[in-house]
């Protein structure tokens, strides 16, 4: 922005922005909050906002109760596992796709964005009927798999994007210096994806983390991850607040710091690089 | 530059993903289909195979589909497609994507335009705003329905009193409106974030001529950045009404289908899962497939263009 602007125009900016940022942001705040309130300082009338007696009380109870623990394991397996696999799986056809491309290169990636559009709730018995007869509904590694599949055309197109961002000239001055394959493969093109690589990583465990159609309807008890353990809160026992709030903080923090670190990445990976 | 060794190296590099989709893809909607056709209602003792004696057996039965239930004809789809329920449950899904879609383009147009001009604390902002897109959406419409539109306890509640007023019973009174409420504060980081994107790559030197030739605010805005915004804003609406249309967590966690909240996903969930109508629930299933895939003709296209550049 090169045009002159106003101190009292940035001012006024910066009031309005601030606050209407702070409203958006409002339900997680409060959300914070009353996670370190007493269940009668959450509900209380009129609502405090500082000034209370600030406990770890609930976060206590929460694991105590109910083994949050065990569903944070949960969330961490099927979310980290079905990503890796995912990248494994991806990285070698992203990669040739990129580098080696043919006619049918655009096909089978739109093909391969088509299987994303594939309404979940339209496929959700056979993929049910398929877990029981194979044995493993409610068992996380089944959730690994079925959230990999999910998020692969995400994936490979994630990397394709940045993989075709690095430039062939580099590769091919590097084969004059006498590069053979494997140092090619090692010091020249891995340096350069790496980054892209890792932006893939971490989008896609955002959306294994917080997805919820999935790991609601296939799991119970054994395989819940926090998704399921958060929807449990939804019944009339639930109605403590204190203790929804510290469940709630503890499922979301470690995401919303892996969320602002990708924003960028975010407008990439979700619009294939479409918008700039 | 391609040899033919390389190309069948690429071919072997790609196999696993595309082998993997396609199984993905063909397994699951070639079940849909073929019990979509069928009469299963497991509650009422109708088997497949000889179940739990083994996947061999479940295998042989789906290759010489099912033939220990009966076929059905178009039956499934012509009751699932005349009961009210279908026609509410589509009409609900429309509401909603409608209702999210305008509320986050909207919204998302003047929140990006507020948040590329010149302030402190740009950066905070942007985190802040952008925030409710990380939250899961179990924990986001849970914090909503108890702390907040709860009648009893919530905070709406609690202000409504303070200005005299009776608390509004939000998710039984106004369901509608409640969870476009609490799905819009999930999409509209979203939205915003793309359209900032997009607009920062404006040309302020397009913007500036177009002021010193006496084109006021508005000219400038529909003239010359919205036409420069209908890429990013094309693209939100895609991807959100393909996430909208399967809209679950939020509603099974809220409302759980009542008071008129039941989307086509959600009815179809029920028919299936709850009420174990496994046929006609197919066929709900087909029709989803149908819409959704209506939907994403477009975006393939849009995304398809954006390859060739």
């Amino acid at each position: 922005m090169a045009r002159a602007v106003t101190t009292q125009r940035k001012a006024l900016n910066t009031a309005i922005a601030w606050t209407i940022g702070i409203l958006i942001f409002f339900p997680i705040l409060w959300t914070v909050l009353t996670s370190f309130k007493t269940e009668a300082e959450a509900i209380a009338n009129p609502p405090v906002f500082l000034f209370f007696d600030w406990t770890l009380e609930n976060y206590g109870v929460v694991q105590e109760r109910s083994n949050y623990m065990r569903f944070l394991w949960n969330s961490v397996i099927i979310a980290g596992g079905s990503t890796i696999l995912g990248i494994i799986i991806a990285v070698p056809a992203a990669w040739s796709m990129a580098f080696v491309p043919s006619r049918r290169t655009k096909d089978i990636l739109l093909w391969m964005l088509s299987t994303k559009m594939l309404p979940a709730v339209g496929v959700l018995y056979p993929i049910y009927l398929l877990c029981i007869e194979l044995g493993v509904l409610d068992n996380r590694y089944a959730l690994v798999v079925i959230l990999m599949l999910i998020n692969l055309p995400i994936i490979v197109w994630m990397l394709y994007t940045y993989f075709r961002e690095i430039p062939g000239e580099i590769l091919e001055a590097a084969r004059m210096d006498g590069a053979s394959l494997k140092d090619e493969l090692l010091y020249v093109l891995t340096p350069m994806a790496v980054p892209g690589i890792a932006s893939t990583l971490l989008l896609n465990f955002i959306l294994a983390w917080n997805e919820a159609f999935w790991t609601l309807n296939l799991t119970s008890v054994d395989a819940a991850p926090l998704t399921a353990f958060i929807a449990s809160y939804s019944s009339p026992e639930g109605l403590f607040f204190a203790k929804l709030s510290a469940a709630s903080t503890m499922a979301i923090a470690p995401i919303l710091i892996l969320g602002w670190f990708s924003q960028k990445q975010l407008v990439r990976g979700l619009t294939f690089g479409a918008v700039k | 530059m391609a040899t033919q060794s390389s190309r069948s190296a690429a071919r072997i590099m790609m196999a696993p993903a595309v082998f993997l989709l396609l199984v993905w893809m063909l397994v699951p909607l070639s079940l849909t289909l073929i019990l979509s056709f069928k009469r299963f209602l497991p509650l009422r003792g109708d088997r497949i195979g000889e179940r739990g004696d083994g996947f061999g057996d479940f295998l042989l039965d789906y290759i010489t589909g099912f033939p220990t239930l009966d076929w059905v004809g178009f039956q499934n789809f012509a009751s699932f497609a005349s009961s009210g329920a279908f026609t509410d449950a589509v009409v609900t899904t429309l509401v909603i994507v409608g209702g999210v879609l305008a509320v986050s383009v909207i919204f998302g147009i003047l929140l990006a335009m507020l948040l590329d001009q010149p302030m402190w604390g740009q950066g905070v902002v942007r985190i802040l705003v952008i925030a409710p897109f990380f939250v899961m959406p179990t924990v986001s419409a849970l914090v909503w329905k108890n702390m907040f539109m709860d009648p009893t306890n919530g905070l709406f509640s609690h202000l409504w009193r303070a200005f005299g007023a009776d608390p509004v019973v939000w998710l039984s009174d106004v369901p509608m409106t409640s969870l476009i409420l609490i799905i819009s504060w999930q999409w509209l980081p979203f939205a915003t974030l793309i359209l900032l994107t997009a607009f920062q790559s404006l040309d302020s030197e397009q913007l500036e001529a177009a002021e010193m030739d006496g084109a006021g605010p508005f000219a400038r805005f529909f003239f010359i950045a919205l036409p420069h915004l209908s890429r990013a804003i094309t693209i939100v609406i895609l991807i959100q009404t393909i996430f909208l249309l399967a809209v679950f967590a939020e509603i099974f966690v809220t409302t759980g289908g009542a008071f008129g909240t039941r989307t086509l996903t959600y009815l179809i969930y029920q028919r299936v899962l709850e009420s174990q109508n496994i046929g006609l629930g197919s066929a709900g299933g087909v029709y989803a497939i149908i819409l959704a895939n209506i939907v994403a003709i477009f975006l393939m296209r849009i995304v398809g263009k954006n390859l060739d550049r």
